[in-house]
């Protein structure tokens, strides 16, 4: 019991830890990083202009409040510096805009990548799908993308409902995941760490409920965390567990969730084969402990009001059993 | 005839009878004019406790204060209530009570569509606001992306009220924009040419053009979502053949041009205050009309920006961030035109030129925020952020409520015949301009810190704590800015000092007649000679003689020299367009629950209409 406690208990402080990493201006992926470069470029352009703006209105006030000024400039020297000044918005407009056409073109999607994931927007989850090379061997988890850094990654985007918006801003920009119409986006980190991210398209009742993590490892943690999540779940070892996954598949919570290896295979909630190995549970909502998964359980409407999962009655001892069975599936 | 005896004749042909009647029954277009401004400053500070709401919920992390789907109604109806019941209405409410005097006629033209669109607007906006007080309010943002609104994702009638008060608000708003065109191309003064058309009358001019070619997009996107939701048909239903990103193209070709709508008009008001309190007509007449009309045609060109990150062909993106860009260029040359009226002219520092100088500072941010979103990869990081939420308050309260409120204390004695007050004036001022720079200033940064809009709440471990913690309490500041706005013009109103008819010296038209101006606006119909009929002469105005005193005649112009052309009697008062507006209203509501509304609530609607038209015979033929 003791050694996985602690290990869910460091990967929490690593969640608190980057959660900083959820802004466009901690860039650690190679198209995130042209684009803030394109930001601060354009940012402090525009400061500059503003701050011509501000002194000509300035001086425009104070010399008209000389009564004397009346009469001294003439029609045709305002047209010209009139003129001039909008000659200079044309050229600055078109100077921004070139800049902006460069930033896309170095941003685009690679010609090969090196991984393709496929993740599919849900209210209020991420579900991500693992597609192996020769296609056949794919598993499933939620919320929680494993990705090589260093690598080009490429996200195929699908919605199974309403329209999302996948954003981890610190990898990437976002882009839409409508029902209907598939879209791409590169992913790259350039550094190993957990990167938070958020839909960002209003998505109804939990939509501020729905944050995922990319985790970026280097790609020898990579294949050995791809070789675990294929492995079907593990039966449980202790007796509360076992009794657990009985209550499991006896109660309605099988005809949502999959958990390989057992005659669990809803397809309607996230699969939870590998639960016990995420950060969070409920989209970002709580670390992955033993008692935020019994809380979640008891009383899912409480705390993510809304969401799909409903409550299932169970004892306090079928809770526990639960709780415990799920933290054990690494 | 003498003056006594012409305003006694004029005033018995043309004041709206005392008592109920008289104000159901009324089409003064300043009577109207009025009302519609009133309403929508009504509804301006409803949606401003709905954002104090809002902002209380996200003073704190995991704050319990307002759970989501109440939340979700709160953020919807702020959205909805600032763009269709406040901000686009209260333009052209001005419009109705403005145009008419500064183009120099008796009447606005088709007075009972007038007082019909009134009373639509109102039934929408009651519909919105009494379905939130039961709360039923629509909770899938002003936006209302499909298919989270359609008959799937949104049960109930929440849905169906916003797309129906979309629908009620579409009416009232091409029947005003038909009547502006139709009374600046027809109605103005005589002498009037298009190259002396005040400027604010040719911005509403563009934005009504504006209104009649953007609604009908909406009025297909609400119908079809309608159809949708109701009778099951599937335009927006991938599952069908239907398609999501159709509800988006048509949603922003009408709402992007909405934000020009907004603002065109309040580019029109601060035209005529820099030219009022600069003392001189404002610099480069023909820039600033070509401005207003180039960017009106723009703002067609430019809606897909709003869906940059919604998986468009590439190259079709690089089009729309070229002509988005492109916007900023008639933006600059209209502030430019400013400041060299304000360095050639000499400033008087009354509260109408200080709020003009606020908007100066403040959109011109909102301006270059603007241009920012208008490239790709920077709007893929910072679209659907409090960064655009910051961007769009600098654009719109920025660009168009602080000319508003200037030009409320501007035209507030044309308006009431009473002064607001000067000292009051700059303490509100002072007040909104800090309160909103502090209040909307830090949510560039939570944007660009990874802070998405439309959320409830967000968790305590992001760092955007402190920073909404600050954005709520300034936002007290600029509540407290808007009320003592609301305390002085109540109080004014009341017993505010008696105006003159014309107390800041200015030189358009509507300063010509008294303040408030008689029933009948103008005793004599002035003849206009130049850009600025009260400032270039020392001698009074010239006018027109030989309308009838008897019937309420209006005189009509050619189009483009403003020569006299005919008379044309203009319809009295009447309380059909009040039942047509109630029967029309049913119809609508009573839709929302069966089909056959459509059916049987149109039987009402032709009777209304039969009443509304009913030849009374022409006065001419008895004379
Ligand atoms: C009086 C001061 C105001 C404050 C403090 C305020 C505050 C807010 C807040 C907190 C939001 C929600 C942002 C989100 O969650 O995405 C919002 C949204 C919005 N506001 Fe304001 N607002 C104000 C005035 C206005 C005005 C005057 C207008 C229009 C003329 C306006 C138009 C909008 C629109 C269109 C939205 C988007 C609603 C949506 O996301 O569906 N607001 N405002
Ligand atoms: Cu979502």
């Amino acid at each position: 019991m003791r050694a996985p406690r602690i290990g869910v208990l460091s990967t929490g402080i690593l969640v608190s830890g980057c959660s900083g990493s959820q802004s466009a201006l901690n860039p650690y992926g190679a198209p995130a990083i042209h684009v803030e470069h394109l930001i601060v470029g354009i940012v402090v352009l525009s400061g500059a202009i503003w701050l011509l703006v501000m002194v000509m209105l300035a001086l425009a006030l104070r010399r008209g409040r000389r009564a004397e000024a009346e009469g001294q400039t003439s029609e045709g020297r305002l047209t010209m510096t009139v003129s001039a000044a909008v000659a200079v918005t044309v050229a600055t407009i078109a100077g921004m805009t070139i800049a902006s056409f460069y930033t896309t073109r170095s941003v685009g999607l690679p010609q090969s990548a090196a991984v393709t994931i496929t993740v599919r927007a849900q209210q209020w989850w991420w579900q991500v799908i693992y597609t192996g090379s020769d296609g056949t061997s794919t598993f499933q988890t939620a919320n929680e993308i494993h990705i090589p850094v260093g690598q080009d990654v490429r996200l195929q985007l699908e919605s199974a409902d309403v329209v999302h918006s996948f954003w981890v801003p610190s990898l990437a920009g976002k882009q839409d995941l409508v029902p209907g119409r598939p879209n791409d986006l590169l992913l790259r980190a350039e550094k190993r760490g957990v990167y938070r991210g958020q839909c960002a398209e209003f998505c109804g009742l939990q939509h501020s409920h729905m944050a995922v993590m990319v985790i970026a490892e280097a790609p020898s943690d990579y294949a050995r965390w791809i070789t675990s999540q294929r492995a079907n779940a593990m039966m449980p070892a202790d007796p509360d567990a076992a009794s657990g996954q009985a209550t499991f598949l006896a109660k309605p919570c099988a005809a949502c969730h999959t958990i390989r290896g057992t005659l669990a295979t809803g397809t309607t909630g996230p699969d939870l084969t590998h639960i016990g190995s995420r950060q969070t549970i409920a989209a970002g909502l709580v670390e992955t402990t033993r008692g935020s998964l019994a809380a979640w359980i008891a009383d899912p409407q409480t705390l993510k009001p809304g969401n799909n999962m409903p409550m299932v009655p169970l004892t306090s001892i079928e809770l526990q059993n639960i709780s415990a069975y799920m933290d054990s599936l690494k | 005839m003498e003056a006594g005896e012409l305003d006694r004749r004029l005033g018995a042909t043309w004041s709206t009878p005392p008592g109920l009647w008289g104000a159901l029954s009324t089409v003064d277009h300043k009577i109207i004019g009025r009302r519609y401004i009133v309403t929508a400053f009504v509804f301006l500070a409803l949606g401003g406790v709905l954002s104090l709401l809002m902002r209380l919920q996200l003073a704190q992390p995991e704050a319990r204060f307002i759970g989501p789907d109440r939340y979700n109604q709160i953020f919807t109806m702020h959205g909805s209530n600032m763009m269709f019941l406040f901000a686009v209405p209260v333009m052209q409410a001005m419009a109705i009570y403005l145009v008419p005097l500064m183009v120099g006629t008796r009447h606005i033209a088709f007075p009972r569509l007038n007082a019909f669109s009134y009373w639509m607007y109102l039934a929408g906006g009651l519909l919105l606001w009494i379905a939130f007080a039961v709360d039923t309010g629509p909770d899938v943002g002003w936006f209302a992306y499909v298919p989270l609104s359609g008959p799937q994702y949104a049960a109930g009638k929440r849905a169906d009220i916003w797309a129906q008060m979309i629908t009620f608000t579409e009416v009232s708003a091409l029947a005003i924009a038909v009547e502006i065109v139709v009374t600046v191309f027809k109605q103005r003064a005589p002498g009037m040419s298009l190259d002396r058309i005040p400027l604010f009358v040719w911005s509403m001019l563009v934005t009504s053009f504006l209104v009649i070619l953007a609604m009908p997009a909406i009025m297909i996107a609400s119908t079809s979502l309608i159809l949708d939701r109701l009778v099951g048909t599937h335009f927006f239903n991938p599952a069908e053949g239907g398609d999501v990103l159709l509800w988006q193209h048509l949603f922003w070709f009408f709402g992007h041009p909405e934000v020009y709508i907004i603002f065109l008009p309040a580019v029109g008001m601060v035209s005529s205050i820099v030219a009022t309190f600069t003392q001189r007509p404002v610099f480069g007449y023909l820039a600033m009309v070509m401005a207003l009309i180039a960017t009106g045609v723009l703002a067609f060109g430019l809606w897909v920006h709003h869906m940059f990150v919604a998986g468009l062909p590439r190259l079709g993106e690089s089009f729309f961030t070229a002509s988005s860009m492109a916007i900023a260029v008639p933006a600059g040359l209209q502030i430019f035109c400013w400041l060299a009226t304000i360095w050639a002219g000499r400033p008087i520092f009354k509260a109408p030129f200080l709020f003009v100088i606020g908007f100066i500072v403040v959109f011109v941010i909102g301006g270059l925020t603007g241009v920012m979103v208008a490239s790709v990869p920077f709007d893929t990081q910072v679209h659907d952020t409090y960064f655009v939420v910051a961007h769009f308050h600098y654009v719109l309260v920025g660009g168009a409520v602080f000319p508003l409120l200037g030009a409320v204390y501007y035209w507030f004695p044309k308006l009431t015949g009473r002064m607001m007050s000067e000292s009051l004036g700059r303490w509100s001022f002072g007040l909104i301009f800090s309160g909103f720079n502090l209040t909307f200033f830090p949510m560039h940064i939570l944007g660009l810190q990874g802070m998405p809009r439309r959320i409830y709440t967000y968790q305590p471990e992001m760092p955007w704590a402190g920073l909404n913690m600050f954005i709520s309490l300034s936002g007290i500041i600029l509540a407290a800015g808007f009320l003592l706005f609301f305390i002085d013009a109540i109080r004014s109103a009341r017993s505010g000092p008696i105006a003159p008819a014309n107390p800041w010296g200015a030189s358009t038209l509507e300063w010509a007649t008294s303040s408030p101006p008689p029933s009948y606006n103008f005793a004599r119909l002035p003849v206009v000679e130049s850009l600025e009929p009260l400032s270039d002469r020392a001698d009074p105005l010239g006018f027109v003689e030989g309308l009838h005193t008897d019937r309420r005649e209006v005189l009509i112009t050619s189009v483009v020299e403003a020569r006299a052309e005919a008379r044309e009697s203009s319809v009295g008062n009447s309380i059909w367009p009040l039942l047509a507006a109630l029967a029309t209203s049913a119809m609508l509501i009573w839709s929302i629950f069966t089909p056959w509304a459509v059916v049987w609530g149109s039987i009402p609607i032709a009777i209304a209409l039969i009443g509304w038209f009913w030849p009374k015979g022409d006065p001419e033929d008895e004379s």
